[in-house]
């Protein structure tokens, strides 16, 4: 990819004569690594913190701002297709916490597991989804990653189990899926996501006294974006410190809208995980651009100056573009060209989404239940019988 | 009651219409039935690409006993319910998820300026703790009113509400109870609410003795009947056909009125088969009966059961031996006794 781009760089620096000398820069010229200083994290109930000064490689750097902007596009890009009915249902945006799932996928493996609330476009995209399949998804149409049937809520691929449309309820699942992890000896892990709203589930609080009982290798991250809904933590929470939370489970409280903090506190926290210490809890600093949903403006509950000041100030992709500019790891041209690549790959896939028909109707029974004889199920009128394949073979 | 009921469907003898439980989704079940057996129709429903939720809300007649009334349409019925429950129980107060700022229905809107934030407050995101909560509240003396966000998030309370409200009062010996507590949740599928906005869940509630559980079809019956649970002795689930928190508008009466509980309403006499159903599916039922008149000359009698625990089985099965009788559930609905 780099000898391309130089190539093509090379290629208009000879069409476009002196104008061009500027980009026709080899990528020899780039630095290939460097280390930054981050925000140090804080830490409850643990002796060392996650290290402050990492190293990002410049290959690093461009694969998590593509990644990053991906998702951003592709987050803004259903904002879109919801506005003209072509989405419909409900539509949970990630965009402002990109930095939480790129960085945490920085840091697991791809046979580790990772389980999150409903706003998972994100994760199932760093979890192995391609864009395509989120946004034939999204719009419900048989090339979808759950093949139509589960909308922007209910997204799944290897080693990621959605995309849960109720709150709080993955968090036990996810100390499940750790200890399966542990039963196999296998030296996995499960990320189990959940936000702040749900912190105040009951269900929360029973996951962390099994998962601590059982010393389970799952990694608690709270995603607080600030707000449950419209609910500021503030008049939600008796305590608005959620890493404290796990209270005899190990906390970190990290800035969720710097990359490289969120990678290194995850790094930390993996290796805690896998050193058989139990499970650790992890809060993430971060922040929503739009509302809870489609339907939520956003601005009712906060202000606009709000949610301008951090994205001016804050935004993750932002931060990471001024890094990689001003360690002179990458060009601005090099990230433009990522940026028209991305947004080429994001109307790709949104002309795929809207065009692919919808699942047929023999489907819409399928898999209710598992290895039995053909169920009928009933349809809007009773004379309309569908037949529920449950076939394991299917 | 059982036996009852099955003695008089085997004695239902000349029906065209089967018995049949329709389910959740899509409201023109018996409806769309109806369009296929008449012919001309069918072109009708195959332009029709999308099958949003269709049927027409029938108001009920403006009631003369109450006193003077004012144009509202569910929402604002319910909030003029708590309004007046507010105004004239010291002891009342609502609680739940987003109901300071009015709620994410409207249906508190206004309250909490007007009473205070002491009697009109958040809850964090805990359906298990706001009922257990409100319980203990109920327990202590005060109306509890408590509100779920959705029906189909009251599971994590189902047990609070089947082993400790449903119980107190029996396992007590009389000597404590939460009759004081009333449970509101918007209820019901509205077309694009997908598994977790949709749910009906009373079926499941249905089979525990000890609560209520009351379905009104529109703004005057939803007062009256939200009136006559916050005020019965016994803990009440109110659900709220959300469709219809817009799209019902009637001529509310504007004090304080009770509609009683475990009482069925016939709403339109007939002699051939009997239909009974509960919330939205009764303005399915209205406009199945008048098209069954035209074009089958059949005649329904139309039933709203209203209260879906303790029913009220001598209104239903006090037809004549010749009917049928069709239930029609919006539900979970596997097997039914």
């Amino acid at each position: 990819m780099l000898t391309n781009i130089s190539t093509v760089l090379r290629a208009c620096a000879q069409r476009n004569g002196a104008a061009a000398v500027v980009s026709a820069r080899n990528y020899a010229d780039f630095t290939s690594q460097a280390t930054f200083e981050i925000k140090k994290s804080d830490v409850f109930k643990l002796d060392e913190a996650p290290a402050t000064e990492v190293v990002m490689t410049r290959d690093e750097g461009l694969q998590y701002y593509r990644t990053m902007q991906t998702m951003r596009r592709m987050e803004l890009k259903a904002d879109q297709l919801y506005k003209q009915k072509i989405i419909r249902g409900f539509c949970h945006l990630y965009d402002g916490q990109e930095a939480c799932a790129v960085g945490i996928e920085a840091s697991i493996k791809p046979t580790d597991h990772l389980i999150t609330a409903y706003r998972a476009h994100g994760y199932t995209l760093t979890r192995g989804g391609t864009v395509k399949e989120i946004m034939a998804e999204l719009t419900g149409r048989r090339g979808g990653i759950a093949k139509g049937k589960g909308g922007s809520m209910h997204m799944y691929c290897k080693n990621f189990y959605g995309g849960n449309g109720i709150v709080g309820a993955q968090v036990p699942l996810g100390a499940g899926v750790a200890l399966a992890c542990k039963y196999k000896g296998s030296d996995e892990l499960c990320v189990c996501l959940y936000g702040d709203g749900a912190a105040n589930q009951g269900q929360i609080f029973e996951t962390y006294n099994m998962a601590a009982l059982w010393k389970l290798p799952v990694i608690f991250i709270c995603e607080n974006n600030r707000y449950g809904m419209g609910t500021s933590v503030e008049r939600a929470a008796a305590s608005t410190d959620y890493f404290k939370r796990g209270e005899f489970i190990p906390g970190l409280r990290v800035d969720g809208m710097d990359i490289l903090c969120v990678r290194e506190a995850t790094r930390f926290a993996a290796e805690h995980c896998r050193s058989g210490k139990g499970p650790i809890l992890m809060e993430l600093q971060t922040y929503r651009y739009h509302g809870h949903s489609m339907s939520d403006p956003g601005v009712s509950y906060r202000t606009r100056e709000e949610i301008q000041e951090v994205r001016s100030k804050s935004d993750p992709i932002s931060l990471l573009k001024d890094r990689l500019l001003s360690n002179n790891m990458a060009s601005v041209e090099e990230l433009k060209e990522i940026d028209v690549d991305v947004r080429k790959e994001i109307e790709d896939a949104a002309q795929f989404a809207t065009t692919d028909p919808e699942p047929p109707l023999e489907e819409l029974c399928n898999h209710i239940f598992s290895n039995n004889p053909p169920v009928e199920v009933r349809g809007t009128n009773p004379w309309a019988k569908l037949k529920s394949k449950d076939y394991i073979l299917d | 009651m059982a036996a009852a009921a099955a003695r008089l469907l085997i004695r239902g003898s000349h029906q065209t219409l089967p018995i049949s439980s329709v389910g959740t989704g899509k409201q023109s079940c018996i409806g769309n039935a109806l369009l296929t057996l008449s012919s001309g129709c069918n072109s009708r429903l195959k332009t029709q690409r999308r099958h949003a939720a269709h049927f027409t809300f029938q108001p009920d007649p403006v009631p003369t006993q109450y006193g003077s009334t004012q144009k509202m349409n569910l929402f604002q019925s319910i909030t003029s319910a708590l309004d007046n429950t507010l105004a004239s129980d010291p002891t009342a107060v609502i609680f739940g998820e987003d109901v300071a700022f009015g709620g994410v229905f409207r249906c508190t809107v206004g309250l909490r300026d007007k009473y205070g934030k002491d009697r009109v407050f958040n809850t964090p995101l805990c359906e298990q703790g706001i009922v257990g909560f409100g319980i203990g509240a109920a327990v202590a003396g005060a109306t509890a009113i408590a509100e779920i966000q959705f029906a189909d998030y009251i599971f994590p309370a189902f047990d609070q509400i089947v082993n400790e409200a449903a119980k107190y009062r029996y396992r007590s010996g009389n000597l404590f109870d939460c009759g004081n507590l009333t449970i509101r949740a918007p209820w019901g599928c509205v077309g694009h609410g997908s598994l977790y906005h949709s749910q009906s869940p009373e079926a499941f509630f249905a089979h525990c003795p000890g609560i209520k559980i009351v379905i009104p079809r529109g703004p005057t019956q939803a007062k009256g009947l939200l009136l006559s649970c916050i005020a019965d002795n016994n803990p009440c689930i109110f659900f709220e056909p959300k469709i219809l928190y817009r799209a019902a508008v009637e001529q509310v009466p504007v004090d304080a009125y009770t509609i009683p509980l475990s009482q069925a309403e016939v709403l339109q006499e007939g002699s051939d088969v009997t239909l009974v159903a509960w919330g939205t599916q009764i303005h399915v039922l209205r406009e199945v009966a008048n098209m069954a008149q035209e074009k089958l000359g059949v005649s329904c009698e139309v039933i709203d059961l209203r209260t879906i625990l303790p029913w009220d089985n001598e209104t239903v099965c006090k037809v004549s031996g010749h009917h049928s009788i069709v239930s029609i559930i919006v539900g979970h609905f596997i097997i039914g006794i």
